[in-house]
C-alpha cells in the first residue's frame, strides 16, 4: 500500500509538472454508496436478528485523471456485510486500485493493478463487478492494449483473481494469462471502408495455471492438468441494422467441482440474427455450451473465482412477480437454448396506434439439458458423457413467454400490460426449496401512470402470479399478488409503496403479506432513501445476476452519491 | 491505516489544482459496429447529453422514451445531441438494437458491456444522466429519473448556451 501512495504521488507530480506546460490540471472524481439495515425478529417471515442487529455495506472510488494517465482505487467497508450478501465480504480495506497509462493516438494503453476485461461475449473470459450482488472478480496484474494499425486491437492479461475480502484484497492462487485480437476488416482493406456490410472477427486464448496433484476416483489414480487452455473465435456481421453473429469456443481437459471431476472436453457454439423489417424488429439467438465451467480454481463452486461467464438465455425481467420468484439461471455444466423475440410498433396517428403510437413485444425463450449419452466403465469415470449433437436433450429447465403492450393514451396518462407463461424446472435452477420440478405459472401486469400535476406524477403496478396445481395443490409457494405505487415530485422527491401478499400459498399459515414503504430525496447526482418493512426470502437480481437473501424485517437506509 | 492515509494524501496532493471533471477518453462500439470515442463526440463546441441506461431498466426507458417528446426542439434551440450509452451485459445487449428501433430513437446509442465508461465516470446506476458542456466538461448530472425531471435539465441545457 505504501509503494502504491509512492507510486500515485511521483507519477502525479511528474504529470503535475509536464501538465503545468499543457496547462491541462489533474482532476479527482469519485464515488460513495452506503447500504445500512437494521434487523427485527419476525417469526412470520422467518425473519432473524443477526448477533450484530445491524449491517452495512460501503464503497468508495477515488478516480484521479490527469491526460493520459489515471490512477484509483476503490475502499470498502463490510461491517458487517448486510443479510444475504456472500461471506466472501469482510471487514473493512482496499479492495481495488490501478494505475492506467492510456494514449489513443499512438495506441498503446497499460493498466497495472486491478482491472476488469471482457473478451468477445465472456465465454471464456469475463471478469466484472455486480457491487449489489457481492460478485466481483477482478483481474489484478496488468493488461496491454495495442492498436498497432487502424482496425487491429490485440489484448494481452496476465493476473490473478480477486477471490475474498478479509480487510483487503485476496487473489485466489490461480494464474490466468490471455491474449486476444479483435479486427475490423472494413478499416484494413481500403476498398471495403466505405461499405455498408462491417465485418469484424475476433479470436481469443486463455489459459489458466494452478499447482495440480492426483486425484483417486474409484481407484483410478488421475493426473490433474496443471494448465488448462480455452480459445474462441467468432465474428461479427453488421449490414445497415441488420446484425449477425456467431461464436464457437473450446476447453481442454478441465476435471473441476462443478463436472465431477471429468476430463471430457468443453465446447460452445453460439450465434444470432437480429433486424428489422418496416416497423418489425426481431431478434433470434441459438446457443449450447457443454462442460464450460472455467475457474482459476478447479475446487470452488457458484461465485468463486469464475473466469468466465454463460449469460442465461432468457430475458432479465423488471416486474417483480416476474423477476424475483423464478429467475433462471445457467445450468453451467451445459445446456442448448433458444430465445426469439419479435417487436412491432404501430404507427402515431393511425387508427390503431392512437394519438402517440403503440408498442408491442413478443419475447420467447428456452432451455433444455443437453442431448448426451453417459459412458459406462473406465471411459465413464474419466470422460462421463459423450454430446450426440449441438440439439437439444430431453428434460426441459426453463421455458418463458411474455406478450407486452405499451400505450400512451394521453398527454397525462400511459398503460402498459403484460402477460407471460412460465414453465421453470425447480431441479435444474434450484430457487426454492419447497418444490422439486417444472413450476407453471402464468403472471400477469398492468401497469399505469398518470401525471398529477406538472412535475408530479403517480405510478402503478398490479402483478399476479398464479401457479399450476399438481392433485389439485398448488405448486410451490402458490399464488401471488403485488401492488406497487410510487409517486415522485421532480426533481427531488419520491415515496413509495409495494406490497407482496402469498394469498394462495398451499399453508395457510404463509399468506403473509410483505409490505415494504420507503421515501427519498434526490439532488442531482446524490441519492438518499430510507425504507422501512418486510423484505421477503427469494432471489435478489440486478441486470441478470442472482443471489438468495433471507427473509428480513427491519429499516433501510441508502445513501449513493457520485462527485 | 497508516498507509491508506497516505495513500489518500497522495492522491489529493496530486489532485491540488484540481479542476472540472472532463468526459473521459473511452471508445465504445455504436449499433452500426462502429467504434468511436465518446471525448471525441462529444468536443464539438455544443452541448452533449449522456444518458446511461439498459434494457432492462424500466425508468431508464421512460426517461429516454419522454425525451423524444423534447429532442426536436433541444437539437434545434441549443445545437444539443443525446448519446445513450447502454450498458447491457452479453446477456441483453443483443436486445439493444431492435429495443432502439422499435421505440424510434433518434439518439446516438453505444454499448459499454464492460462498464468502461460507467466506472470512469463514477455511475453507480442506471439511470444517470449528465450534460457535457462545449468543451466536454461535465456541467450537471443527475441520478435516477422522475417523470418532469426533463424541465430542470431543459433548463440547464439553455443555461449553457445563454
Amino acid at each position: 500500500m505504501k509503494k502504491l501512495a509512492l507510486l500515485i504521488l511521483a507519477f502525479g507530480t511528474l504529470f503535475n509538472v509536464s501538465a503545468q506546460e499543457e496547462k491541462e490540471p489533474g482532476v479527482v472524481s469519485g464515488n460513495v454508496s452506503i447500504l445500512w439495515q437494521s434487523y427485527q425478529e419476525d417469526s412470520l417471515i422467518g425473519a432473524v436478528v443477526p448477533p450484530s442487529k445491524t449491517g452495512m455495506n460501503a464503497f468508495s472510488n477515488l478516480i484521479y485523471t490527469q491526460g493520459n494517465f489515471s490512477a484509483g482505487l476503490r475502499y470498502e467497508s463490510y461491517l458487517n456485510s448486510v443479510l444475504g450478501f456472500p461471506g466472501r465480504f469482510k471487514g473493512t480495506g482496499i479492495g481495488y486500485r490501478f494505475a492506467r497509462w492510456a494514449d489513443p493516438e499512438k495506441g498503446i494503453d497499460v493498466t497495472v493493478g486491478n482491472f476488469y476485461e471482457q473478451f468477445g461475449n465472456g465465454v471464456i473470459l469475463r471478469s466484472y463487478e455486480e457491487r449489489n450482488l457481492g460478485l466481483d472478480n477482478a483481474l489484478d496484474g496488468i493488461r496491454v492494449i495495442l492498436n498497432p494499425i487502424a482496425g487491429v486491437q490485440v489484448k494481452a492479461v496476465y493476473g490473478r483473481q480477486r477471490l475474498d475480502f478479509e480487510d483487503g484484497l485476496i487473489n485466489g492462487e490461480g494464474i490466468i494469462r490471455c491474449l486476444n485480437t479483435e479486427l475490423s476488416i472494413n478499416d484494413l482493406v481500403p476498398s471495403l471502408a466505405e461499405k455498408k456490410l462491417k465485418i469484424n472477427p475476433d479470436a481469443s486464448f486463455v489459459s489458466k495455471f494452478q499447482p495440480g496433484g492426483n486425484i483417486i476416483k474409484e481407484g483410478l489414480v488421475l493426473e490433474l492438468p496443471q494448465n488448462v487452455g480455452a480459445w474462441d473465435i467468432g465474428t461479427k456481421l453488421q449490414y445497415k441494422r441488420w446484425q449477425g453473429g456467431i461464436s464457437y469456443a473450446k476447453k481442454i481437459n478441465d476435471p473441476n467441482a462443478d463436472n465431477g471431476y471429468i476430463y471430457k472436453e468443453g465446447e460452445s457454439l453460439s450465434y444470432f440474427l437480429s433486424g428489422n423489417v418496416k416497423r418489425l424488429n426481431f431478434l433470434f439467438q441459438r446457443s449450447t455450451t457443454d462442460n464450460m465451467s472455467f475457474r482459476s480454481d478447479r475446487d470452488l463452486l457458484l461465485f468463486d473465482a469464475p473466469i468466465n461467464n454463460i449469460p442465461a438465455i432468457t430475458v432479465p425481467h423488471t416486474y417483480n412477480l416476474a423477476a424475483t420468484l423464478y429467475p433462471y439461471a445457467t445450468v453451467i455444466n451445459g445446456e442448448s437454448s433458444f430465445r426469439g423475440e419479435l417487436y412491432y410498433s404501430l404507427k402515431r396517428g393511425s387508427k390503431l396506434g392512437g394519438k402517440y403510437g403503440t408498442k408491442m413485444g413478443l419475447v420467447f425463450a428456452t432451455a433444455y439439458s443437453l442431448d448426451t449419452t453417459n459412458l459406462s466403465g473406465v471411459d465413464g469415470i474419466v470422460d462421463g458423457y459423450t454430446r450426440n449433437s449441438w440439439g437439444f436433450g430431453d428434460s426441459l429447465n426453463v421455458q418463458d413467454l411474455s406478450f407486452t403492450i405499451e400505450r400512451k393514451l394521453s398527454k397525462t396518462f400511459k398503460a402498459k400490460a403484460m402477460y407471460m407463461n412460465l414453465r421453470f424446472n425447480t431441479l435444474a435452477t434450484p430457487v426454492t426449496t419447497d418444490y422439486k420440478g417444472i413450476v407453471d405459472a402464468n403472471i400477469f401486469v398492468l401497469e399505469t401512470q398518470i401525471k398529477t400535476k406538472n412535475k408530479q406524477s403517480l405510478r402503478t403496478e398490479f402483478q399476479a402470479l398464479v401457479t399450476g396445481e399438481d392433485d389439485g395443490v398448488k405448486q410451490d409457494k402458490g399464488d401471488w399478488a403485488t401492488v406497487v405505487a410510487e409517486y415522485t415530485w421532480s426533481p427531488h422527491w419520491f415515496v413509495s409503496v409495494i406490497d407482496q401478499y402469498n394469498y394462495g400459498n398451499p399453508d395457510e399459515s404463509k399468506r403473509v403479506h410483505y409490505l415494504y414503504g420507503a421515501a427519498g430525496y434526490i439532488n442531482g447526482p446524490h441519492r438518499l432513501s430510507v425504507g422501512y418493512g418486510k423484505r421477503r426470502e427469494g432471489i435478489f437480481c440486478v441486470g441478470g445476476v442472482c443471489r438468495a437473501v433471507p427473509a428480513s424485517n427491519g429499516f433501510e437506509v441508502t445513501l449513493t452519491s457520485s462527485f | 491505516m497508516k498507509h491508506l492515509h497516505l495513500t489518500l494524501i497522495a492522491l489529493f496532493a496530486v489532485a491540488a489544482t484540481a479542476q472540472a471533471q472532463k468526459l473521459p477518453s473511452v471508445s465504445l462500439k455504436d449499433l452500426d459496429g462502429n467504434t468511436v470515442n465518446i471525448a471525441e463526440l462529444a468536443a464539438d463546441g455544443t452541448p452533449t447529453i449522456v444518458c446511461f441506461w439498459a434494457t432492462w431498466c424500466s425508468p431508464c426507458k421512460r426517461e429516454l422514451n419522454n425525451y423524444m417528446d423534447y429532442y426536436a426542439d433541444w437539437q434545434d434551440e441549443t445545437g444539443a445531441k443525446l448519446i445513450a450509452v447502454s450498458i447491457d451485459d452479453t446477456r441483453s445487449q443483443s436486445r439493444v438494437a431492435p429495443y432502439v428501433m422499435s421505440s424510434g430513437w433518434e439518439y446516438t446509442v453505444l454499448l459499454d458491456p464492460n462498464k468502461d465508461l460507467s466506472r470512469a465516470m463514477n455511475v453507480i446506476n442506471v439511470p444517470h444522466t449528465f450534460l457535457i458542456n462545449g468543451e466536454g466538461e461535465i456541467v450537471w448530472s443527475h441520478n435516477n429519473y422522475a417523470e418532469g425531471d426533463e424541465e430542470e435539465l431543459e433548463e440547464e441545457l439553455h443555461k449553457l448556451v445563454e
